[in-house]
């Protein structure tokens, strides 16, 4: 019972296979959030001909050159700014923006928090992984305060982001953090925030054992053992009370779902009336 | 599966099952859908493939109930499962 009967994986269809084996290090996170992505991404039932997928650089970033959809691989925290431009030219396309925390919040910060102020019709996914992990683990803006990274041997004097606080005071309107443990819920946050219109924004926890765990002495399995024992489900939580403590707790959940005008509805009532 | 008292739908209920396919190559050995494996279908096997990692290999193919989560949380694409004629409950071999 092995390959050689049946080697067509079900998200073969999705993916560039030349390029597979990925460069993801093993234990990595990213490609079952790759994975939930491209599994929410089938079962929406969108056109794939009208569907982009749109990274950033870093280690998520690479997703971009994996999925056999439109994609684009753009500059260092500029994955949102392109994916506005191909939504506004093209508003017929579902864009997705799959990227990394460094690159969206660390040299990309100010576009997460403009494109969320504006409402934009984008679903942004970002695979946390607590540092910035290409590059060699240094600490980013989402290490947590006290944990170790090449940059900080002594711990971490710095606290980090509260990202879906972060996105809920710049306006997003879809807001939820799994982690890619939960790749049930998590597949399901996707599948909503695709057919949300507005700003959708999913923080999903990834285990970095090459970068994060080898500093802070967690293994492969040590991590997710930590996401899976402190994950705290509460749906509908205030995100100004959602926790991210690997100690005390992870809290897990869709935050906040709602309405309001997009940047493109508010666009039209300006210019076209 | 054993029960402490008989529910009055067993007869009716009818639990799938898979049979787990597993893309040797690919594996990277990072053991996640062995450990979490609700049913413990898998476990790491001592050959290596061409990357010189032990994929998984199956166990206890009869336990496997094709709930999809091996090829859900594997990273590299790897694995999967794929639906196999059900049984009745009552022949569902216990963990």
């Amino acid at each position: 019972m092995n390959g050689s009967t049946s080697p067509k994986h079900p998200l073969d269809s999705l993916l560039r296979t030349d390029r597979i084996p990925h460069i993801w290090c093993p234990g990595c996170g990213i490609g079952t959030v790759f994975s939930s992505s491209l599994i929410a991404i089938s079962s929406t039932g969108t056109d794939p001909m009208k569907t982009a997928v749109v990274s950033g650089i870093g280690c998520s970033g690479r997703g971009a050159g994996y999925v056999k959809l439109d994609s684009y691989h753009t500059t260092h925290g500029r994955a949102i700014p392109f994916a506005t431009g191909m939504k506004l030219a093209n508003p017929e396309l579902t864009v997705v923006v799959f990227s990394g925390d460094g690159d969206l919040f660390a040299i990309g910060g100010n576009h997460f928090i403009h494109a969320a102020r504006r409402n934009m019709d984008l679903t942004v996914i970002c695979v946390n992984n607590l540092n910035y992990g290409m590059t060699g683990g240094q600490a980013a803006a989402t290490t947590p305060h006290r944990a170790k990274t090449s940059t900080t041997p002594m711990g971490n004097p710095e606290g980090p982001f509260n990202l879906p606080l972060l996105a809920y005071a710049c306006g997003a309107t879809y807001i939820a953090r799994w982690t890619m443990l939960h790749t049930r819920d998590l597949t399901q946050s996707i599948t909503e925030a695709l057919t949300h219109t507005g700003f959708s924004f999913i923080e999903v926890l990834a285990p970095c054992p090459t970068g994060f765990g080898r500093k802070n002495k967690l293994k492969n399995s040590d991590l997710l053992r930590i996401y899976q024992e402190k994950a705290i489900v509460k749906n509908g939580a205030n995100p100004a009370e959602t926790i991210l403590d690997l100690e005390q707790g992870i809290t897990l959940g869709k935050f906040v779902e709602f309405d309001r005008p997009t940047f493109a509805d508010n666009y039209r009532a300006v210019n076209c009336d | 599966m054993k029960f402490w008292r008989v529910p009055l739908d067993t007869e009716e209920i009818v639990i799938t099952r898979g049979v787990v396919h597993i893309i040797e190559d690919r594996c990277k050995g990072c053991g996640y859908c062995i450990d979490y494996c609700p049913r413990g279908v898998l476990e790491a096997s001592r050959r290596f493939n061409n990357r010189g990692y032990h994929p998984p290999e199956v166990k206890q193919p009869d336990l496997c109930v094709n709930c999809h989560y091996c090829e859900a949380v594997c990273p590299d694409f790897a694995i999967f499962s794929v639906e196999a004629p059900a049984q009745p409950t009552s022949e569902l071999p216990s963990k």
